[in-house]
């Protein structure tokens, strides 16, 4: 009852075709679009002819562009890194000149990521997780080529855009000057000289959160600096609004039936990575998992997981959040729920029977899906969390312990909390330290398994044991667990048990 | 727009419902003696029945909340039992007392146009949820109503403690399990609203702790107010802000701005990250962390809060008396040096007030025990100490998400008994939450009113409303402006967007 109405619209391209009087004279509405910028904002969607072939082919090239961007993000390398990773893989995919370069193929470079986009963005609308990450990556590729557009070209590039603010007259800039100068905390320049823009505060919302704007009856003065986050972001809501309008669309277009394989096939290739969790990830196979085993097991736990394991024994008790991280972990390593709920009654020793079970019991057979809704008990509860989402939840706050300790903790806590589990090698606590000063937070941790485990890798390298695919960067808690376990079990491991998951690229 | 008739109230609450409709509106005098009027409990269920089948969806709907509506059948039967009359405390949420407050003196009305920004229900106010707390402690969320007139009666029959405001949702919340995708079923729209607490004060006054308040530390909560409303309005340019009294130790604020209304998650979380300062417990010596210069905004809350600090921090609350509690003043100053001077001197002299000890950094400073500071960072060192003993704690959470739920304006706080009315801010300090009325109180006052008024003529008196004759007159009559105000700008903005077609009767009672 709550499908497409019966009464379709027609889309004003078609309405054209179907009166042939007007089809006669009218000027096509799908004339080869102009170019004009490099840059684009993808406001009109293409209406040009294009093969088969290429809606595919150029899909994938820009697949892999995006695929790329996110390992970079993954991998937590810093903008300039990311931007010098990215130079060859863009020039290689998805290359797009300058004006000024009056290359002959400007023209089609252009056409080309145009048409890309939106053949992406069709098959990335159907569901809201691959709408964020589609929209999340296209807005970073935006900005990284808008840093790298030729100066003039953004500005005219800006100054065709259809935003709404507005040139901070000379006066009243001299009356809010210092205030404009506090705000920004740009002590240094030479203000009078400089550009603001007034602008709805609703647009810079990420500036107001950091209080670094001056803002005057819901005005924000903006500096021309920020201008281009402005323009990223003013992005980002029309790809995201777009997408949505996309998904509501994306039915009616059934009729096709040449585009929804290409469609499927590109939004499957982008489905794998995210998510980084599969059931194989447990290790129940090869040794068995109890209550009672958690304490041997740890380990082999990564310090997010060690760290939990350690204030629940020492407290007895552990906060909402690090209970959830904790018990979903316990479950990715192949802990029944029975086991689970028998861990957690044992281990909060000082409550009584009543308070776990009214309080505490819910939420664990929450997490294994065993109650809740209906989605939730269909996807058999939550997933493991990634170290992405552990990398940007929201800081624990006093007496909370989750999240990620290379994050959460300052570098002496860290480095005191390594000491305390048994990491004293000085090499690796400096390099440990500077990792985290640059906020590479799971390089870290990578770094220190790979030091912990540095006999074992190098055998398994030696004798080529493994894929090489199975010793990458970890990215999962879980992953970590895995691979720990089973490097510190080689004797024990058949060839055939080797399945740590480590997510596949979507570039693969 | 038969889905507003409540039907789970007749049919789900069978034991409350027939309570509600039993107790005559006389005076309690009546005793409470069920088996006489057991008739009446037909009554409600047959004036209903025509509407009955159209229902039936809500009602399948509203048992599958299991955890709310098997606690309330079960529990019902406590509460229609009279509650002990010595027990002064459960008085203020007891059925009969709820439902005379509700019936007298609720203002319905204002609280209807507050949250439907028109005269006529529209989708702001009959998409919205509510949540009610039942007397027996059962919480029931997604009630929505047609009307200002049904939601009155659906407050008489269930008689809550109190209830909440949620946001408009895109479809009737009591009809969402029918749609077949959960996405359609979303917030769309709700005032921006800030929570203060005293709670969050616990680790900086002295006079009490926990639930309890006195005049002393509700200065925090006017200064915060002060602080929040003052950039509501200066820098995002709200101007229909209502300060909320919440009936204990804390204040709410709504701002109903169209603008406020409709933003997102990520523009409500920027608003309370803008107003934020003091985020977690512990700042020792490192200091807030802020920027120098100091953004306009803190630097505009400091001019604000510079002259509390000396009145109602240092003198009144007096945090750094006993040598204890100047340890905590010594380890926000990040110089050596300065603390073990300060320390020497505060030893050899042991009574000297909160007041002396911070004039005693100037003096000590400037006798030359600066080691590692600048006269500059010691300016710095401090601002960022009065800035923690009085810039607002919010409890952010409140704000930054659109479906959370707030405690409604007049609603009667279970502890105390004391109306939530508003706060008018441009009497702020005058303000004095010991003087709000109880529930009790105002109740007593109609009949003393009507007492003393008994000469006067039947026509007269009808003329004179119940809240009228009572203490609450004035914050009602505050709350009437505000809506005023409100509506009157929803309407100019409205006739410039399009004629509505959807009608609605126009609601007088």
């Amino acid at each position: 009852m709550l499908a497409v109405t019966t009464n379709p619209r027609i889309d004003p391209k078609k309405r054209a075709v179907l009166d042939p009087r007007k089809r006669q004279f009218a000027k096509a509405q799908w004339v080869e679009q102009e170019y004009a910028h490099r840059m684009n904002f993808y406001t009109t969607p293409p209406t040009g002819d294009i093969s088969l072939e290429q809606f595919e082919e150029w899909g994938i090239a820009r697949l892999k562009v995006l695929a790329e961007l996110e390992a970079c993000q993954f991998r937590n390398k810093p903008p300039a890194e990311t931007e010098e990773y990215m130079r060859p893989v863009l020039e290689k995919h998805m290359r797009l000149s300058s004006t000024r370069s009056r290359s002959s193929e400007t023209a089609m470079e252009r056409k080309k990521d145009h048409y890309s986009h939106w053949s992406l963005r069709l098959a990335f609308s159907g569901t809201a997780d691959l709408r964020q990450r589609f929209a999340r990556l296209e807005t970073q590729l935006f900005k990284l080529r808008l840093q790298h557009d030729d100066l003039a070209e953004r500005r005219a590039f800006i100054d065709s855009l259809p935003m709404s603010w507005e040139t901070v007259t000379a006066e009243e800039k001299n009356l809010w000057l210092d205030e404009l100068k506090a705000a920004t905390g740009f002590s240094s320049m030479r203000g009078d000289e400089e550009s603001w823009f007034k602008v709805d505060w609703e647009m810079v919302p990420e500036l107001v959160e950091r209080r670094q704007v001056l803002l005057k009856r819901g005005k924000a003065y903006v500096h021309v600096r920020e201008q281009q986050t402005m323009v990223v972001n003013e992005f980002s809501r029309r790809l995201e609004a777009g997408l949505e309008l996309a998904a509501r669309f994306l039915p009616r277009m059934d009729e096709d039936n040449r585009l929804a394989p290409i469609l499927h096939h590109l939004s499957q290739s982008f489905v794998a990575p995210d998510a980084g969790y599969s059931e194989s990830s447990s290790i129940g196979d090869m040794a068995s998992i109890n209550a009672s085993s958690i304490d041997a097991l740890s380990q082999h736990f990564p310090l997010c997981m060690l760290n939990l394991h350690r204030e629940l024994r020492k407290d007895s008790h552990l906060k909402h959040y690090g209970r959830l991280q904790y018990t979903l972990f316990l479950k990715g390593i192949g802990l029944s729920l029975q086991e689970c709920i028998v861990f957690w009654r044992k281990s909060f020793k000082l409550l009584t029977d009543e308070k776990f079970k009214s309080e505490y019991l819910y939420n664990i057979r929450h997490s294994y899906g065993d109650v809740g809704g209906d989605a939730n008990k269909r996807g058999r509860g939550y997933t493991p969390y990634s170290c992405q989402k552990l990398l940007t939840e929201a800081l624990p706050s006093g007496g909370q312990s989750h999240g990620c300790p290379y994050r959460t903790y300052s570098p002496d806590n860290l480095v005191a909390l390594l000491q305390n589990v048994g990491i004293n090698d000085r090499e690796l606590l400096r390099g440990v330290r500077e990792d985290v000063g640059k906020q590479r937070y799971h390089i870290a941790c990578n770094r220190v398994f790979e030091t912990t485990h540095k006999n074992e890798i190098k055998k398994v390298k030696d004798q080529s044991l493994w894929p090489a695919s199975e010793l990458d960067t970890i990215l999962h808690p879980n992953t970590y667990f895995k691979r720990g376990f089973l490097l510190k079990n080689l004797g024990k491991v058949q060839s055939g048990d080797i399945g740590v998951d480590v997510p596949t690229q979507m570039s693969e | 727009m038969p889905h507003a008739v409540s039907p789970e109230s007749s049919q789900e609450l069978p034991a409350l419902n027939s309570e509600a409709e039993v107790l005559p509106d006389a005076p309690p005098t009546t005793s409470l003696d069920t088996d006489a009027q057991s008739s009446d409990v037909e009554e409600p269920e047959s004036k209903q029945t025509n509407a009955a089948p159209a229902k039936l969806d809500e009602l399948f709907d509203d048992d599958d909340d299991d955890e709310f509506s098997s606690s309330v059948q079960t529990r019902a039967d406590d509460s229609s039992q009279p509650a002990p009359q010595a027990a002064p405390k459960a008085q203020y949420s007891e059925p009969e007392t709820l439902r005379q407050f509700y019936q007298r003196l609720f203002p319905f009305r204002p609280l209807f146009q507050w949250l439907n920004h028109a005269a006529s229900p529209q989708p702001d106010f009959q998409n919205r949820e509510f949540a009610f707390v039942l007397p027996n402690d059962a919480y029931i969320r997604y009630q929505s109503f047609a009307s200002a007139d049904l939601f009155r009666k659906q407050c008489l029959q269930m008689t809550p403690t109190r209830f909440e405001i949620g946001p408009q949702y895109s479809m009737n919340p009591r009809e969402r399990k029918t749609m077949r995708s959960a996405s359609s079923f979303r917030p769309v729209m709700k005032e921006l609203v800030f929570d203060i607490d005293m709670t969050d004060y616990d680790p900086i006054r002295t006079c009490c702790s926990g639930a309890s308040i006195c005049h002393k530390c509700w200065r925090f909560i006017v200064m915060a107010v002060k602080v929040v409303d003052g950039a509501l309005r200066e820098d995002f340019g709200f101007q229909h802000i209502l300060w909320v009294y919440s009936g204990r130790r804390g204040a709410h604020a709504w701002i109903s701005d169209k603008r406020a209304r409709e933003m997102d998650d990520a523009k409500r979380k920027s608003i309370a990250g803008y107003l934020e300062l003091l985020r977690g417990s512990e700042h020792g010596k490192k200091g807030l962390g802020i920027r120098r210069p100091l953004h306009p905004h803190i630097d505009r809350s400091l001019k604000i809060l510079n002259p509390h600090f000396q009145t109602d921090v240092l003198a009144d609350q007096d945090p750094w008396q006993s040598s204890e509690q100047a340890e905590k003043l010594l380890n926000l100053l990040p110089d050596k040096t300065l603390t073990a001077a300060l320390q020497k001197k505060w030893d050899s002299a042991p009574n000297r007030s909160s007041n002396q000890k911070w004039a005693d950094i100037d003096t000590v400073a400037e006798a030359g025990n600066l080691s590692t500071l600048t006269t500059k960072q010691l300016v710095d060192a401090k601002q960022d100490i009065r800035l923690e003993y009085t810039y607002p704690r919010l409890d952010a959470e409140v704000s930054k998400k659109l479906n959370h739920l707030l405690k409604s304006p007049f609603v009667i706080h279970p502890g105390t008994g004391r109306v939530c009315v508003p706060i008018d801010v441009r009497r702020l300090d005058d303000f004095d939450p010991f003087e709000v009325p109880t529930v009790t109180q105002l109740l007593q006052e109609i009949d003393d009113w009507d007492a003393k008024n008994a000469s006067m003529s039947e026509e007269e008196r009808a003329k004179v409303l119940d809240w009228q004759k009572t203490g609450l007159k004035p914050y009602v009559e505050y709350f009437r402006g505000h809506v005023a105000t409100l509506l009157k700008e929803e309407g100019r903005g409205k006739r410039e967007r399009e004629e509505a077609g959807a009608g609605g009767d126009p609601m007088e009672f």
